[in-house]
């Protein structure tokens, strides 16, 4: 229904794994003790960033075949007039 | 629990991207069907999601880390048992019926199969049942956000509302479906790093298994009984539980999971919303894969929890004791969010738990939106108005649904006994369900007085269960012997599933009496509906992987490997 779903589940993912990412490598190593000394927001942060850059991907992908669709009915039409 | 600017900025980026999705679904709502059942033209990976997604409500997390914590491995009988087999019979068998017919709600079905009275009877009580389900779910936020950011009940209740209600108004079941899909990523993203951050602290499976050892033989138990699913389901007193193998398979397995994934209309409402009949039936299919794998990351929670608090993880998490002074086990959640987030992933877990509460309540409010203006308002109010008349009645149901659901979180807030016993009353109705849906579909033979009467005669019979039966140490009363105490069940979860069991047996012999001495509809005015009357459905252009048989089956098997693995 019109519009791409996987578009704003990438985009969300993308914006919130650089925002965790980012932090993570800003952030006082100090406070990650409570995350038993994993920094746990890079490496998560990371994680949800490649997850949303997946999803943009296949949308593109999907996207770009329904405009290669629409060319070749188009052509199809053209050769029949 | 401290965020910082971080955690705020995470949940600010979120909600923003909620009400986006319903302002740019809205210039597509142009029909009815538009807004009920999203025209129809959804892919099933999208209904998949949000099938399972419209289940995993923040009391579903909550309550099921609580489980986790009190009973240990046993309560992924929940998944493998009392919903991986359901949730394939309603792809298999089911949604040919539903999906087939063109039948735009779970009632509808009913009017189509039976006749109206048995519809009325189905439409009114899942009306009133989703308004309180939303209420329900809208009052537990507002109690947590209390306790873990000190918001004001007032304050949370109606910014919970508002954004539901903003987006549902604008983009109807579309972007109720769509904002599931997302609020189960962020669930799967937000609670997956929590639960390898309680393994790693508590030093494995291995050390995991080691502490639950420990609880359950401090508890009398034997020292697999936290650990195990079916090894100690013997009897109802081997296991924390108190139940024995046979209600689990009955009434968990066979008569509450069926009822449940079924029948309500709040799951099979995304069903319908599927592009084609293989999506439709895919649909329970598909989201059968995730709720396979949930055990281990909304129960394992609860067991990591418990084990650190009665012996020892590395970092000191425990659980809060009650007033009364037992556990509080459904602090399992925010406890370890809290305790192992730094302000960041704090952020991201926060966000994952208030989405969850709000899922929750948009899928009620869809359901009931739609099930009030198709089964009650046109069916017994306006009868034939224009398309536009509907859907325009569709918007007003949604804000009067939401209206609604805040007041019932007010009296849940007020006076919680009343809750509690429309739960019970809610549990009586729903019990029986399945027996009449199974009669309808796979028996010609069973008529409207039938499935009407049976309906009645089964909510009756659990009725008369509950208020003859006790769970051992409670006073009669809400918990049960109300009438007299003919019989003691070891738990009150025995005690509800011998409810449904008695309840759907009731539904079914008396339905099956009934239809057999009044007379039935003609066969004609049955196909597409009945299981003997309807052709069989050809696989095809289908890939066979994706046949619905072969999903179905990979799916049963895979619950039964789980099964024996953790048994």
């Amino acid at each position: 229904m019109g519009l791409d779903i996987r578009i704003p589940i990438g985009s969300l993912f993308v914006l919130i794994g650089a925002l965790l990412a980012g932090y993570g490598l800003l952030s006082n190593p100090a406070v990650y003790q409570r995350s038993l000394g994993v920094d746990i927001n890079l490496w998560w942060g990371g994680v949800l960033l490649i997850f949303g850059c997946g999803m943009l991907a296949l949308a593109w992908r999907a996207a770009a075949m329904r405009t290669r669709a629409a060319a070749s009915t188009q052509d199809l039409t053209d050769t029949r007039t | 629990m401290h965020p910082a600017a971080i955690d705020w900025t995470i949940m600010a980026v979120y909600f923003a991207f909620v009400l986006g999705i319903g302002a740019s679904l809205k210039r597509y709502m142009r029909t009815s069907t538009d807004y009920f059942l999203s025209g129809r033209a959804i892919p099933a990976w999208i209904t998949g999601l949000a099938f399972i997604s419209a289940n995993l409500g923040a009391q579903e997390v909550i309550g099921m880390a609580a489980s986790g914590a009190k009973y240990g491995m046993a309560t992924s009988h929940f998944y493998w048992v009392g919903a991986i087999p359901a949730m394939v019979f309603l792809g298999i068998f089911m949604m040919p019926f539903y999906y087939g017919s063109r039948a735009r709600s779970v009632p509808e079905y009913l009017k189509l199969r039976f006749d109206e009275k048995t519809r009325g009877l189905n439409a009114i009580s899942f009306a009133v049942m989703t308004v309180f389900s939303s209420g329900i779910s809208m009052y537990a936020m507002a109690l947590l956000l209390k306790l873990l950011l000190g918001w004001d009940f007032t304050t949370s209740v109606l910014l919970s509302a508002l954004i539901v209600l903003a987006y549902i108004f604008l983009g109807g079941l579309t972007s109720a479906i769509y904002n599931e899909v997302l609020q189960f990523f962020l669930i799967v993203f937000g609670f997956a790093p929590l639960v390898f951050l309680g393994l790693k602290d508590i030093g494995g499976w291995h050390g995991l298994s080691a502490g639950l050892r420990q609880v359950a033989l401090s508890s009398g138990f034997a020292p697999d009984a936290w650990t195990s699913t079916w090894s100690v389901m013997g009897s109802p007193s081997s296991n924390p539980m108190g139940v024995e193998w046979l209600s689990i398979a009955m009434g968990l397995g066979f008569v509450l999971s069926f009822g449940y994934w079924c029948t309500d209309f709040l799951v099979v409402q995304r069903a319908l919303a599927a592009d084609s009949m293989e999506s439709a039936r895919r649909t329970p299919l598909i989201a059968a894969v995730p709720k396979m794998i949930f055990p281990f990351l909304v129960i394992l929670p609860g067991m990591i929890a418990i084990a650190s608090t009665l012996h020892g993880g590395a970092s000191g998490l425990a659980l809060p004791h009650k007033a009364d002074g037992s556990l509080n086990y459904d602090m399992v959640i925010p406890l370890m969010l809290g305790h192992y987030f730094p302000n960041g992933m704090l952020g991201l877990g926060l966000t994952a738990l208030m989405a969850s509460f709000m899922t929750g309540m948009a899928g009620n409010v869809t359901a009931f939106n739609t099930v009030w203006t198709y089964d009650i308002y046109q069916a017994y109010i306006r009868h034939g108005a224009s398309d536009r008349h509907y859907l325009s009645m569709g918007r007003i149901a949604t804000v009067a649904g939401i209206g609604l659901s805040i007041a019932a979180a007010y009296a849940a807030n007020r006076f919680n006994n009343i809750m509690d016993l429309l739960q019970l009353l809610f549990a009586f109705v729903n019990a029986p369900l399945f027996a009449t849906f199974l009669l309808g579909m796979f028996w010609k033979r069973a008529t409207g007085h039938g499935a009407f009467l049976g309906l009645l005669a089964g909510t009756l019979a659990a009725a008369a269960h509950h208020g003859l039966t006790l769970p051992a140490g409670s006073a009669a009363g809400i918990k049960g012997g109300w009438i007299a105490v003919l019989h003691l069940y070891a738990s009150q979860m025995a005690q509800n599933f011998w409810t449904a069991i008695y309840a759907f047996g009731v539904c079914f012999l008396v339905t099956v009496a009934v239809s057999l001495v009044t007379r039935p509809r003609a066969e004609r005015e049955l196909a597409g509906l009945v299981y003997s009357l309807t052709p069989r459905l050809r696989a095809a252009g289908e890939r066979w992987y994706a046949r619905p048989a072969v999903l179905g089956s990979c799916v049963l098997t895979g619950a039964v490997i789980l099964n024996f693995i953790f048994r």
